[in-house]
This record gives structure tokens, sequence and C-alpha cells, in this order.
């Protein structure tokens, strides 16, 4: 197990490798001289110059990478230019709302998803599985920030009972917290109750269709009996790295969510940054997200090592 | 049992294309998604001739008017027809979808074809690198591309092209890997032809299938993507419309405009809803493996 974990954590040393060449060779992308964007309109020339020599504008790409991945490695991942803030705490400052936001979007997409799914597997091919196949496409087409600002429309304009906008932090009022959060973690996990219910459903009818399951109906279990305790326990294997690597898609949907519902996490900070041309925290955002996602993807298949013995053996 | 019988007989013989269409036709929700795709890309074609309005003509005698005979579904803050910017919409939505897709093949397919063709430390180091760019968001990465390049219609196509790329990396890859060792390949090998005519003639048209609906499931979510980012100001810029531009406009007004938020989601949903469920029925049609 040992062995497992450690070659995939060295498998993730080059992928995080070459996400930092890529976000730092989105600088490059920007017209002209780098320097002159950062300064913002008043392009004073002794910002440029002060510009050119902190970031080695100067020098080769490779040189200025030395750079820029050297001071990340130590935790310096540059200055915002509007809060004036090393990026590095202005990610930790926003980090736990957008965790927060995106854990109760994940659990709500959980209960929704996985029980939808063993349903419509059980069901196949009844009533029920067409309306939760429908209830699936839905969730998949439906685009998050239209969900919000029609639920905004329907919950909070017309009928008042949730606030539409804002965020209160839990340690401050958790009843409050509960109100704010809700509805966008419910818009945020909509899609992807969607795809953990398409993905139970068609694990629950594999292994519905098993000969183990087959042998258990033949001993005379409950039909209960045989869904829950033998048929979902193997069917959500799959799910667990599918959960995973979903809640990672949550971190970029929330871009759009906390926009909408102005709550100040991870993604209202990067399209702040983008329309305050802050580039240090666009790049500090991506590359935390990046690496998120990577160690999301270690843990899904340490998980899947965990749950499967065919693999432990 | 003899019907469906005979009926897979009759599939067999009329080449795997036709049968593929033949099964593609069979599925309602697919031919429903047919339908709907291009009802679109008529209406983007036929815009002017379809449109009632000028989509930019602001009229401050008709603000915010609600749905009604003169204009069906209502007009924006500024007097603007919406059925008329909502059927403009409709070319930017397409033209990103298609646009980008198109990007996201035309770099990805030949690196995945390499990659699985070549294998060795060039698979290793391209699969790196598809990793690192997989590992960043697909949104987030759309949103930081097109951040750095600049907000506008072209450069969100490239943002979002860029950021799909990947899947079809990946795709190419397992699927030229799959191919590579089939008995054709290897004799085409025989004959000594070059490694480009292989991987064009021999490779490439038998893994065009899988591609085919990735880039329908990926125009889908291409739709949705530059929704997004026009939604976030970084896409089609104003005063042209777009389906995005146009909700981020009406969210502030909820209260005095509702219908304003209403036709552009129900575009939005409509357009993904048709590509996801012709991808589905795509993928089905072409699998006969699939039910």
């Amino acid at each position: 197990m040992l062995v497992f974990l450690i070659r995939r954590l060295l498998i993730a040393v080059p992928t995080i490798f070459f996400v930092s060449i890529i976000i730092f060779g989105l600088q490059q992308l920007l017209p002209g001289d780098p320097a002159l964007a950062l300064a913002g309109e008043d392009r004073d020339p002794n910002v440029i110059a002060y510009f050119h020599k902190k970031y080695h504008l100067d020098e080769p790409f490779p040189i200025r990478y030395y750079y820029w991945i050297d001071d990340a490695l130590h935790g310096d991942l540059g200055q915002s230019l509007r809060n004036k803030m090393p990026v590095g705490a202005l990610v930790l400052q926003k980090l736990p709302v957008t965790l927060e936001l995106g854990g109760i979007a994940f659990l709500i997409a959980l209960l929704i998803g996985i029980p939808a799914g063993i349903l419509s597997a059980v069901k196949n091919g009844s009533p029920i599985d067409y309306a939760a196949n429908v209830l699936a496409l839905w969730g998949l087409s439906t685009p998050n920030f239209w969900l919000g600002i029609m639920l905004i429309l329907l919950v909070s304009v017309d009928l008042g009972w949730l606030p539409a906008s804002g965020f209160v932090p839990p340690s401050e009022n958790l009843g409050e917290n509960l109100r704010t959060i809700i509805m966008p973690a419910f818009v945020l996990g909509n899609a992807v109750a969607a795809v953990i219910m398409r993905h139970t459903r068609s694990a629950m009818l594999q292994v519905l269709s098993s000969d183990y399951v087959r042998t258990a109906r033949a001993k005379g279990l409950t039909e209960r009996t045989v869904v829950l305790h033998h048929s979902l326990r193997n069917a959500l294997i799959p799910v667990i790295t599918l959960g995973a690597l979903e809640f990672g898609q949550l971190l970029s949907g929330a871009v759009l969510t906390e926009q909408i519902f102005t709550i100040p996490g991870f993604g209202k900070l990067i399209v702040d940054a983008v329309f305050n041309r802050d580039y240090a925290v666009v790049q500090g955002v991506v590359l935390v997200t990046a690496t998120i996602y990577i160690f999301l993807n270690i843990t899904a298949d340490f998980a899947y090592f965990l749950v499967n013995p065919r693999l432990r053996s | 049992m003899t019907a469906i019988a005979s009926g897979s007989a009759e599939l067999a013989e009329r080449g795997p294309l036709r049968a593929a269409l033949g099964r593609l036709v069979q599925r309602k929700s697919a031919v429903f998604g047919a339908v709907v795709v291009i009802f679109f890309v008529a209406v983007a074609v036929l815009a002017p001739l379809l449109s009632p309005y000028d989509p930019l003509a602001a009229n401050f005698l008709a603000v915010r008017k609600a749905p009604g005979l003169q204009h069906l579904f209502g007009t924006d803050e500024i007097g603007r027809d919406v059925l008329a910017r909502v059927i403009y919409g409709a070319r930017a939505s397409l033209l990103a979808g298609v646009v980008s897709v198109v990007i996201a093949l035309g770099l990805g397919v030949p690196i995945g074809l390499v990659s699985g063709y070549a294998e060795r430390w060039i698979d290793g180091l391209l699969m790196r690198i598809t990793d690192a760019m997989l590992a960043c968001p697909f949104l987030i990465l759309a949103i930081a591309l097109a951040a750095f390049l600049g907000p506008s219609l072209t450069n969100a196509m490239i943002a979002i092209g860029i950021s799909a790329m990947p899947i079809f990396i990946r795709l190419t890859r397992a699927q030229t890997l799959a191919v590579k060792v089939e008995d054709y390949v290897e004799a085409a090998k025989a004959l000594g032809n070059p490694h480009s005519r292989i991987i064009l003639r021999h490779i490439l048209p038998n893994i065009l299938p899988p591609l085919m609906v990735q880039a329908t499931l990926a125009i889908a979510q291409a739709i949705i993507a530059e929704a997004s980012l026009s939604f976030l100001g970084l896409g089609q810029q104003p005063p042209a419309p777009s389906w995005g531009s146009m909700l981020n406009t009406a969210k502030n007004f909820l209260e005095q405009a509702p219908w304003m938020a209403l036709w552009p989601g129900v575009a939005i949903f409509l357009a993904v809803l048709a590509f996801n469920l012709l991808g589905d029925g795509l993928r089905d049609a072409l699998d006969p493996r699939r039910k």
C-alpha cells in the first residue's frame, strides 16, 4: 500500500511541474510588455522599471521561470496589486469559504445522486427510471448561473424565504451561515448530482446482474438486503473515485456560483482579479486549484485501492 | 425474436455508417436532439430574416416592457427586443461551440495520434503535459486564459478550445493505442508505408467515431463555457448579443424584468440539452454493444 502511495505521489511531481510551467507561461500571453499591464493605467516609468527588476523581465523565459518557481516553492506566490497582500495569504483567507460551499454542495449532490441512481437501477425501465434520467439530463444541461438566477427570483424575490446574496461566516452565526449558503450549494451541486446519479445507476445495473447477487436472491434474502447490503457496497466503489474528481470540478463551478450569490470565496477572488488585472492572484488561484485537484486525484486512487480487495491483493 | 434477427441482418447489410445512422434515427431522444440542433443552426443562419427588430436598437420609450404582442419576449433595460437578442445570441453561442471544438480537435487529435503512435519518451512527455492541463479545472483554465488573452468572443473561443483539448488528446491516444496493433495496421507497416501515411490513412479513419461522439458532447460543454465567460464579461462584449452576457445584465433587473433572465437561459438549456441528447444517441448508435 505504501509503495502504491509513494508511486502515485511521485507521478504527481512532474504533473505539478508542468502545471507550474503552464501557469507561468500564461504571463507570456499578455500582449506587449507584461510590466505595462502590471503597472496599471498610470504607467509610471518607475513602476515599470520596478516590475522589470522584480520579475526579471529582461531575462530569458527559463531564468524567469526559475525565479518564479523558487519563490513559489518558498510559499511566495507574489503580491496582489489590488489588496497589497501576499497572494498566498489571500488565497488561504478565501479558500475556507469555497471549501464550505463545495463541501455542502457535494453533500447535496450525494444525497440526491446516490438514492436517485439506486432507485433508477432497481426500477430499470419503469417510469421512475425514466423520470430519474430526465432529471439527470436536466442537471447536466442547466447552466448553474441560470439556475442560480431563477432560484433567486423564485425563492428570494417571490417567496422571500432565503437571502438572495451575501455570506455570514459560520463562526459568526451558524444558522445565518446555513441560510446564506444552502441555495448556492444546491445550485452548485445540481450538475454533480446528475453525474453521480448516472454513474451510480450504471454501476448498480452492472452489480445487480452479477452472479453473487443472483445467489443472494436465490438464498431468499429480501430485495432490500440484496440492494443495500450486497449490491450498493460494490456499486459505490467507482462512485468514490468519481466523487473525488467531481469535488475538484465543484471548485471550478464555484467561480460562477460565488459571483451570482456574492460569496467572498475563491471563485470570486479569481474573477475580481481578472478585472483588476491582478495577474499574480489569477496565477496563484490556478496553481492552488490545480494542486488541490491533483491531490484529490491521488486521494481518489488511494480510496479506490483501499476499498477494492482485488487491487489490494 | 425473428423480427430482431432480421432487423440486425438488415442493418449489417447496409454498411457500418448507414447502420449507425439507422440505429440513430431509432432513438427518439437523439432525433429530438438533432431536430433542436438543426432548429438553432437555422435560427443562427437566418437571424436577419427571423428577427423582428434590430438586436442593438435601443428604444427608451419601451424600457423593460413585459412580454406582449409587440415584443413577444419583452424588452431589456434600454428597450432592446429580447427575442431579437436571443435570436442573434444563437450566432455567438453556436459559433463559440463549434469553433472551440474545432480548435480542440485541430490541436488535440494530432498530438494524441503522435503520442499513441510514437509511445516511448514522446508519449511520456506529452501525457505529463496533458495531465497538467487536465489538473486545471476546465472553467478556471478557460477564465485564466481569457483573462491573459483579453476579453473578446474570439479569445474566449481560443481559451475554451485550449481548455477542452486535453480530453481529445487522451481519447485519440487511447484509440490509437488500440488500433495500431490491429492486423491491417501491421500489414500497412509490413508493406513499407511511411508513418505519416499509416497514421492518416489507416489509423485516423478508424478512430473517428468516438471522436465524433466526444466532439458533439464537447460542443454542449463549450456552449455553457462561452455563456459562462460572457456572463463574467470575458466573452462576447456589449452591445453585441450573447446569451451569457444577456443573463449577466438580467441579474441586475430580476425584480423589475424577470423575463430578461428567462429566455436566454431557456435558449442555453435547450441548445446544451440538444447536443447532449445527440451525443448520447451517436455514442449508442456508433457502438452496437451499447444498449
